[in-house]
């Protein structure tokens, strides 16, 4: 019987199987649990998808969940851009720096930059009495409890995602390509937006996919720096859970962002091999 | 060939980006030297009141210590299993490898609402909410597949021939596996299990979830510090934690560089 299953199954499976049993048993099971009990949570039916086109409390947070999540991907890869250019083409010596810096931004705590957010947007926080100091404003911005604190303290947080991807894209790139449309004589302009533009696609759109899943289920700094004004999907989520104990709704909004997840997943798939954009951070 | 303006531009514009990455985290260095009772910026003078506090009051020592224990655990679990399965995917040579690859890596990408949302639902008739074995075994499943990263990169730089010379000389594949593979990726391994420790250590959403009074970790004392948005000692906190980030990026690139070495003198 073991030399049939040895013949057959690989022995390095045995090494898998651990890991793969706990996530089968203890993750796979209880995520299809909730698909499950969207549909048949508190009755079984549709009920709780049809909340998308009768509630406008849903609609008004898949907007806004949405809007936060598309302006702040589209600031993060334009800013993680710039970074992963300038350090693809910096001397290696600065380059090392700029990695350490934005690694060590990585590992920051989540919890430690939305409470320092917090010291800085407040309405007496640093940024206001700095601006009112040097005469830029009378009165104190309201940067917290709106979306603009939501998209400052989100960007903040996912330009280094966006950067990593783009990078490891940026540097398997054939230089060779740029030197030549150089020689045959378009200008440094021409050559960054028809040839050197096209090529980085791959990396900018498996940056902006990632940063938009990363910031589809995020909660901390929504929670936080919206003050409770912003209500994004994962607070409501929770709310739904821990306050009003409605299963059903918070089941199908987490169905809808799982399958959310998972098309673009399947997309990023098609532009780069998944394990290189989380790999990046790594190597 | 010539820097034009733009490409200066750039670059100058990439460093104040990068500033704005890390500048702003350290404001709560100055919060946490405030003389006063309440959140502020410190005026001319200075106290170490607040850390004081922090390393005395039995609430936030509790917190230091049970955030220790869950991360140490996870950080152990997760390198061995992580490490088992990705030296095990790299072994077997088949078209459903890359396909359970990707399925293992699914819970760094699923939202953590819905991983805290699945583990909620299953931890309650399970007995595991509010205990150790229920934080430690969400935080493992969470932070394995980072092991499994890292320990793949390793792996891929490993040359296959190693291990066939090692069994042709005769080696069982557990002596293999000791003398040969372990050794050549053990900076992955260690990599591993920094990051390991490091994403239980800061682990929130699924903590909200599944702890309660028992287990009440440091990021969940800071996160209802930072809600209610008064006590100083949150800030002497985050200084805290700063500083680890840093020790543990320091460590990771000592690492790295030994990584770097080891494939060098693999290559020469």
């Amino acid at each position: 019987m073991t030399n049939v299953l040895r013949k057959y199954v690989s022995p390095g499976w045995l090494l898998v199987a651990p890991f793969l049993a706990l996530v089968v048993l203890l993750y796979l099971g209880p995520i299809l649990n909730i698909l499950w009990l969207s549909v048949t949570e508190p009755q079984p039916g549709l009920q709780n998808f049809e909340k998308l086109v009768t509630s406008d409390t849903i609609a008004r947070i898949i907007w806004t969940t949405v809007r936060i999540c598309v302006v702040t991907t589209a600031f993060s890869v334009m800013l993680g851009y710039c970074i992963a250019y300038a350090m693809v083409h910096a001397h290696q010596k600065q380059q090392h720096l700029m990695l350490t810096l934005l690694l060590v931004s990585f590992w920051i705590s989540i919890l430690v930059r939305t409470f320092s957010w917090l010291m800085l947007l407040g309405r007496n926080g640093l940024v206001n009495n700095g601006l009112e100091a040097i005469g830029v404003i009378a009165e104190p911005i309201a940067f917290m409890r709106n979306e603009l604190g939501v998209l400052i303290g989100m960007v903040h947080y996912m330009v280094p995602y966006a950067v990593l991807p783009m990078l490891v894209n940026m540097q398997t790139l054939d230089t060779r390509v740029m030197s030549a449309s150089r020689n045959l004589g378009a200008s440094g302009q021409q050559t960054f937006f028809r040839i050197y533009l096209p090529m980085t696609k791959p990396g900018v759109v498996a940056a902006a996919l990632l940063v938009f899943i990363l910031s589809l289920g995020f909660y901390v700094t929504p929670a936080v720096l919206g003050g409770g004004k912003v209500l994004m999907v994962a607070e409501y989520i929770s709310v739904q859970l821990l306050v009003t104990l409605k299963w059903g709704t918070a089941a199908m909004l987490a169905s809808l962002m799982l399958f959310g997840v998972l098309a673009m997943l399947y997309l990023m798939s098609k532009f780069m091999k998944l394990s290189t954009v989380f790999g990046g951070s790594t190597s | 060939m010539k820097p034009s303006f733009l490409a200066l531009f750039n670059r100058v514009g990439a460093w104040v980006l990068l500033l704005f990455l890390v500048l702003p985290a350290l404001v709560a260095i100055p919060v946490s030297l405030t003389p006063k009772r309440f959140l502020s910026m410190p005026k001319g003078e200075f106290s170490l009141r607040h850390f004081e506090n922090l390393f005395t009051s039995p609430e936030w020592l509790s917190s230091f210590g049970q955030s220790a224990i869950i991360a140490l655990s996870t950080s152990a679990l997760a390198t061995v299993l992580g490490t088992l399965c990705a030296i095990g995917l790299w072994r077997v040579t088949s078209k459903y490898s890359e396909l359970v690859r990707a399925f293992l890596l699914l819970p760094l990408i699923i939202p953590q609402i819905v991983s805290a949302m699945a583990f909620y639902r299953l931890w309650i008739p399970l007995g595991l909410l509010d205990s150790y074995p229920g934080l430690i075994l969400a935080h493992t499943i969470l932070a394995t597949p980072m092991v499994l990263i890292t320990v793949s990169a390793s792996l891929a730089n490993f040359d296959p021939k190693l291990e066939q010379a090692s069994r042709n000389l005769g080696a069982s594949s557990s002596t293999t596996m000791r003398r040969v593979i372990l050794p050549s990726i053990r900076p992955g391994v260690f990599a591993g299990a920094l990051f390991a420790f490091i994403l239980s250590w800061d682990e929130i959403v699924v903590t909200l979830f599944i702890s309660k009074f028992n287990v009440y970790t440091l990021p969940r004392r800071m996160w209802n510090g930072i809600r209610e948005n008064t006590d100083p000692t949150v800030a002497a906190a985050a200084v805290i934690l700063i500083v680890i980030t840093i020790v543990a990026f320091a460590a990771s690139a000592i690492l790295s560089r030994r990584r770097a070495q080891i494939e060098n003198s693999i290559d020469t």
